[in-house]
């Protein structure tokens, strides 16, 4: 199996329609040992959906912009382990005033919660767990992202944030690289999960993958981000690292919409 | 059928959110129950274990009493 015996944590599991939910989920099946955080007034909730996966993981705590919750799961998963062969980065948090319009108007303050949760906590857990990670056989950190190339309706300093997690994608590599840790982004397409319900304007621009998708895409389906994630995870990516990959229908790549009837094109 | 599923919602609310079995009634809301959006999710979890009825979040956006709740369930029942 792809991921057989790899050691993996596994952030953001929030519900089961979470897309690191559906990561933990194909790492499980592909013979992978998960372990998952959550935090704060979601831990309820994450270890509910962890009842849902076979086996049930452990959940530990971890607030990611806490250098002492990540210093603590390192060492609870250092005694456990000894390694860790991968990590999933699945935050990302913008107070309400960053996110659905009123991008001139959002304080520094707000702001600096969404950067410091959002980008910042890519590097925290890099570096937290780095000493873990190099003493694993090819071992990998992989983020998600949504391609911030361009801005989107509602998404903000949403937007803001991913576009420092992409430059903060190839400067983690950059450090990591020497230790052998590949760091790399998938860059996903819409999908239907609490942290994008939560923004006002969402559905903006969910039809642009109706137009532009070559592949077509589908809001509700996470896997084929997560088989892409696990397939960073696994010792098949070699030589791949501070990359975006973009798993999203092939939209990164059209510059307009698909013709709807191409046969009457001329 | 509607009692039955009112009793399941009583029950875990009273055992999983700790909520006083007093301040539930059928129309109570979710709001003045004291759960937020994270605990609805929860609960429509927990739901679905002990009804086998999946509701998904859109379709609790017009749901705002217990007996809103139980009559979408009922309904999916069918």
């Amino acid at each position: 199996m792809l991921l057989d015996g790899k050691r993996l944590l596994i952030t953001g599991v929030l519900d089961p329609r979470s897309i690191a939910f559906s990561v933990a989920k194909v790492a499980q099946e592909q013979g992978a040992e998960v372990v998952l955080t959550g935090f704060g007034r979601g831990m309820k909730l994450t270890k509910r959906s962890a009842g849902r996966l076979t086996p049930t993981p452990d959940v530990r705590e971890l607030d990611a912009t806490k250098d002492e919750d990540i210093a603590a799961v390192a060492a609870d998963l250092a005694d456990r382990w000894g390694a860790i062969d991968g990590i999933l980065h699945a935050i990302g948090f913008a107070p309400a005033s960053c996110l659905g319009g009123g991008f001139l108007d959002a304080p520094w303050e707000d702001v600096s919660t969404a950067l410091h949760v959002s980008t910042y906590s890519y590097v925290a857990l890099g570096r937290g767990f780095a000493d873990l990670l190099a003493a694993a056989d090819n071992p990998a950190i992989v983020g998600l992202d949504f391609d911030a190339q361009v801005a989107w309706p509602g998404y903000d300093w949403m937007g803001v944030a991913k576009a420092g997690l992409e430059s903060a994608n190839r400067y983690l590599a950059r450090d990591l690289g020497p230790h052998g840790v590949r760091v790399n982004l998938v860059a996903a397409g819409p999908l239907n999960t609490m942290a994008a319900r939560s923004i006002d304007g969402f559905s903006g621009f969910e039809g642009v993958w109706d137009d532009r998708a070559p592949l077509g895409w589908d809001l509700s389906d996470p896997t084929p981000v997560a088989k892409t994630v696990c397939s960073l995870l696994s010792d098949w990516t070699p030589g791949i690292t501070g990359e975006i990959i973009h798993v999203d229908g092939g939209v990164h790549a059209i510059g307009a919409g698909m013709p709807a009837e191409a046969a009457d094109s001329d | 059928m509607s009692q039955d599923v009112l009793n399941t919602i009583t029950e875990i609310l009273t055992e999983e959110f700790g909520v006083p079995a007093d301040d539930i009634s059928a129309d109570a809301t979710f709001e003045k129950l004291g759960l937020d959006s994270l605990d609805v999710v929860e609960l429509t979890l927990v739901l679905e274990e002990k009804t086998g009825v999946k509701l998904e979040d859109e379709e609790l956006e017009d749901v705002r009493t217990l007996q809103d709740a139980v009559n979408k369930i009922a309904e999916k029942q069918g």
